[in-house]
């Protein structure tokens, strides 16, 4: 696991610097990265094709990412948007629900609910921006439901919060358009496919187990989908945009599998 | 199958063969790598043996070569099908002459002159092995769509099941694997069969 490095700032400057920070941040780090995928994925090919004296890694490497994104179109394909995931009764809930994110729980996020402002942008219709309080007088909904990880793990969890297909709607979003993309104020980003965001399990959630979203579980919201892997799931949502240009991902761009669905 | 020719495999026996077992090694060596990301059995898998780097290459490995299995899977079982090769070659299988030969094996004693002639060890050796590629591909959609496949999720018990199916179904096919290694070097003929096809 990559983990951020952390920043050590003054605490005045630290708005001017951090959005400073941002931008150099991701140019600097995500070839760094780039650099890290070539690295391991040669050494793999290497073991593999050691028989052959010459290998032309990247030719290797650009044919897995081409079948990946062969997968994201198989999956697309596969994805039936009235197939509910799976729910369970509450006693099967895992407790405590584990914590996950590209850094540890030493490094989790606070923000402040009273100058949050959730941004929306893109494809919509209505663009101005959301407070929690507005967003709590939209209809809720539980679920309990399985979240899997890439690494294989699973736990069960209880989530509530909007509808998203509902809050998408509200919000008059072009729901033709090709994707959903997310900012999150841990410098995570992901998008999704427009139909897993209308699909009537995907919930932009404000609540853990009956409780305010906590901290680690992503306050003050999370884009719950029980039909995706956990690093879909974006925490700590800052903004939301409805675009056709394909947005990525933090971990997608390092070679997970964008579509990312179960 | 009886050839004039001497032919032993013929040739979409051998292309089929040798196209599973690179899948076979891609899909053990990265799913190694995947299972090292979450090790349910509380062991890891030294990294040197697996293949990708890193979670993110190992699937991108695991999900390429799993069409190649699939796929490379179907035609085989097809053709095995249609060319009857499958009732003429593995059957039939009989419990008594599982244990003859396998004590006639164990003994040194269990002949391979004639190589068109599978014995019940390699016959009941070949059924398993088709039976659990099967398993694993059927198991691995599960892990790969546990919600768009519901009837053979909870056929399988669950994703949860399903991780422990397809890890054991794993480790079947890599004895079977390190077996079929040894018998090929005791009876070196039979590599050059597969290769030539006589």
């Amino acid at each position: 696991m990559i983990k951020k490095p952390k920043q050590l700032l003054v605490p005045n400057s630290e708005a001017l610097v951090n959005e400073a920070l941002k931008d150099l941040g991701q140019r600097i780090e995500q070839p760094m990265r780039r650099a890290f995928l070539q690295r391991a994925l040669s050494l793999g090919g290497l073991s593999l094709l050691s028989g052959c004296a010459v290998v032309d890694e990247e030719s290797v490497e650009s044919a897995l990412l081409k079948v990946s994104r062969f997968n994201d179109k198989a999956q697309a394909w596969l994805f039936d948007p009235n197939r509910l995931a799976p729910t369970y009764p509450e006693s099967m809930i895992t407790r405590p629900f584990p914590f996950n994110a590209y850094y540890g729980e030493d490094e989790i996020r606070e923000v402040d609910e009273a100058s949050y402002r959730l941004e929306v942008t893109g494809l919509v219709a209505d663009k101005q921006a959301w407070t929690l309080a507005e967003l709590r007088t939209m209809p809720q909904e539980t679920q309990v439901t399985r979240h899997i990880c890439v690494e294989g793990w699973s736990a069960i969890g209880k989530w509530g919060g909007v509808r998203f297909a509902s809050f998408l709607r509200r919000i008059g979003a072009d729901t033709t358009a090709k994707y959903v993309g997310f900012k999150c104020a841990d410098d995570y980003y992901t998008s999704i496919d427009m139909p897993t965001a209308l699909h009537p399990q995907t919930l932009l959630t404000l609540t853990y187990d009956d409780q305010p979203l906590p901290p680690r579980y992503g306050f003050p919201m999370k884009l719950r989908m029980p039909t995706k892997l956990g690093y879909k799931n974006p925490k700590h949502i800052q903004a939301i945009f409805v675009t056709n240009t394909y947005p990525g991902g933090y971990w997608e761009d390092q070679g997970y599998n964008w579509f990312g669905g179960s | 199958m009886a050839n004039t020719n001497g032919l032993i495999h013929p040739l979409w026996v051998r292309i089929t063969h040798w196209l599973n077992a690179l899948a076979v090694i891609v899909l053990a060596m990265s799913g190694w790598r995947i299972y090292d990301a979450s090790p349910f059995l509380g062991f890891s898998i030294p990294a040197y043996l697996t293949l990708g780097g890193w979670l993110g290459g190992a699937i991108q490995w695991h999900f390429a070569a799993m069409w190649l299995l699939t796929v490379n899977g179907l035609v085989y079982l097809a053709a095995n099908v249609i060319s009857r090769r499958l009732f003429d070659k593995f059957f039939p299988l009989s419990l008594s002459g599982l244990f003859g030969d396998l004590s006639a094996a164990l003994k040194g004693k269990l002949s391979h002159a004639d190589l068109n002639q599978y014995n019940t060890v390699q016959r009941t050796a070949y059924l398993f092995v088709m039976l659990d590629s099967v398993l694993l591909v059927l198991s691995g959609l599960v892990l790969w769509k546990s919600v768009q496949f519901p009837l053979l999720r909870e056929w399988l018990g669950g994703y949860e099941a399903a991780r422990r199916v397809h890890f054991f179904g794993m480790a079947g096919l890599v004895a079977f694997a390190g077996i079929h290694l040894i018998m090929v070097a005791l009876v070196p003929r039979t590599l050059l069969a597969m290769i030539r096809g006589r």
